[in-house]
């Protein structure tokens, strides 16, 4: 179990950071655990998810961004959904996740080079391009063996196309990362 | 469905690749059903779920842009896509841009705005409100009888209920009526809005064995023949990764994996390849091939209580 002194690490700032940023009143929740009795994810956790809520009551902000749950995490909408008191759980977590990923964070490297590889090819193409993904993905983390057991089942169905389906004007797309980094910049 | 069902049509990226099967067989059913499909001119891609866990304004102006372009198509009711993930995608979009704060951010990063003036749903609850079970029942034109299947929804097509707003959150029966109007049978599934393991397939693959694993020993247990989904990546990790989940948790399922378009289609008299079945991993045939003996012993079972009962 671990013991936190409050009154030295409550950041009262982080709380109300979450709290604006995911239109939540965290104080609201009071520890049934509905939220975490219904999550898919526990068994990957380090911090289930009613106790992700109860730091975040705490104002811990360090043992928040720096967990593995906030990157493994599916948005299953679980929690939210049987939330007694109408928190939106999955959102909190999700907020979670942006500011872990604004602050250097990425205890799972795995996932966070998945979702960087996904947008960057949507960012090049304007959509999602699968094997160009899985490419970059390998590139990223050097896990070489990524699926190759699947090639030989998927690659004669003609399913994946070894070039992408780019849309007309993929300008227009990139214009959409670029205007939103300017934005991020402010 | 005196009025002509005509909607703006988002197909999304994994129809053009890993479920060519579900967009082939959408369109082939919406046809045949008098639902005609616009599609979106140039759409892209609607940031899927990577997106929004990197941040809620750069995923509703990927999804924003597709909004955008879907509103300027002239005498369309709706957007539908096939795609929970895109579906979520654009209807949080949709309603988080209800804030006037939030809609400027986004479409300061889009080339023109989103007015927000079309309700976006899935090509299923189009099917099940515009069409219905009872209008599907009587175009059956070979009836899936004996065909047991587990209806598996997937987490986000009907959850969180205040965005999704269509059928229940916790026990979903819109595609269990539809496949019952086409002779088939819902067995019994509890884990109808479970996750599969989303898109952990390639960073952590443990994650899918566990929880797909989990969704084919259920179904596998209520008695079910097969698995009849709405979701690209949930028929993908049930399917293609069957093997891998047999691998790590020593079982031996052979299950296949239907998307429900592919169902409706084949009782609507279409052909396996026009359904895509052959796109399939593990192939149905078989069991597709055993129904007319299955309905023949069904209707003799049936039968021969009744004759019974007439002789005492
Ligand atoms: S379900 Fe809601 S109230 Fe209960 S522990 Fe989770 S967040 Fe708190
Ligand atoms: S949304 Fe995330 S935290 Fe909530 S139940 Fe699903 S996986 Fe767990």
């Amino acid at each position: 179990m671990n013991v936190i002194a409050l009154s030295h690490s409550q950041d009262r700032d982080f709380i109300a950071q979450v709290e604006k940023e995911s239109g939540q009143n965290v104080s609201l929740c009071y520890q049934c655990g509905n939220c975490t009795a219904g999550c898919p994810y526990t068994f990957v956790y380090d911090i289930p998810v009613h106790q992700m809520m109860r730091l975040l009551q705490a104002g811990q902000k360090e043992a928040l961004l720096s967990c593995r749950s906030v990157w493994l995490c599916a948005t299953c909408q679980s929690c939210t959904t049987r939330c007694p008191n109408n928190i939106d759980v999955a959102h909190i977590v999700d907020v979670l996740r942006h500011m872990a990923r604004r602050e250097g964070y990425s205890t799972e490297y795995g996932v966070k080079s998945f979702v960087d590889s996904f947008l960057e090819s949507v960012e090049k193409n304007g959509r999602a391009f699968e094997m160009g993904l899985l490419l970059r993905f390998i590139g990223k983390t050097g896990r070489f063996w990524t699926d190759v057991d699947l090639a030989p089942k998927i690659l004669p169905k003609g399913k994946l196309s070894p070039l992408p389906h780019k849309v007309k004007n993929p300008e227009a797309i990139a214009k959409i990362f670029e205007r939103f980094r300017q934005e991020c910049q402010k | 469905m005196s009025q002509k069902l005509r909607y703006a049509y988002y197909p999304g990226c994994s129809g053009q690749g890993t479920s060519k099967e579900y967009e082939q067989s959408t369109r082939a059913v919406c046809e045949a059903l008098g639902m005609e499909l616009v599609d979106i001119p140039d759409w892209s891609c609607c940031g899927s779920s990577p997106a929004h866990t990197v941040d809620h304004r750069l995923s509703s102006a990927l999804s924003g842009r597709n909004l955008a372009l879907a509103e300027r198509l002239e005498g369309v009711s709706a957007i539908l896509t096939p795609c929970p993930s895109c579906l979520t995608n654009l209807k949080v979009s949709a309603h988080k841009m209800k804030d006037p704060e939030f809609a400027a951010e986004v479409n300061a990063l889009l080339d023109f705005p989103v007015r927000n003036t079309l309700p976006v749903k899935s090509i299923l609850q189009a099917i099940y409100e515009d069409v219905g079970p009872d209008a599907l029942r009587p175009k059956a034109v070979r009836l899936l009888t004996g065909l047991k299947l587990a209806p598996y929804y997937g987490c986000i097509m009907n959850r969180p209920p205040h965005i999704m707003e269509f059928d229940d959150h916790e026990n979903p029966i819109a595609m269990d009526q539809l496949m019952e109007a086409i002779g088939a049978e819902a067995v019994t599934f509890p884990l109808k809005v479970e996750c599969c393991g989303a898109s952990f397939g390639v960073a952590r693959r443990d994650i899918v064995q566990k929880l797909s694993g989990k969704l084919l020993d259920t179904a596998a247990s209520n008695g079910a023949d097969a698995v009849v989904t709405a979701c690209p990546l949930c028929q993908m990790n049930l399917d293609l990764r069957q093997d891998q989940i047999n691998v790590a948790n020593n079982t031996s399922h052979n299950m296949p994996v239907f998307y429900y378009t592919q169902l409706i289609g084949l009782a609507l008299g279409m052909t396996p390849s026009q359904v895509g079945l052959e796109k399939l991993e593990v192939s149905p045939m078989a069991l597709l091939e055993s129904l007319p003996a299955r309905a023949e012993a069904q209707a003799q079972a049936a039968k021969k209580p009744a004759s019974k009962g007439a002789q005492s």
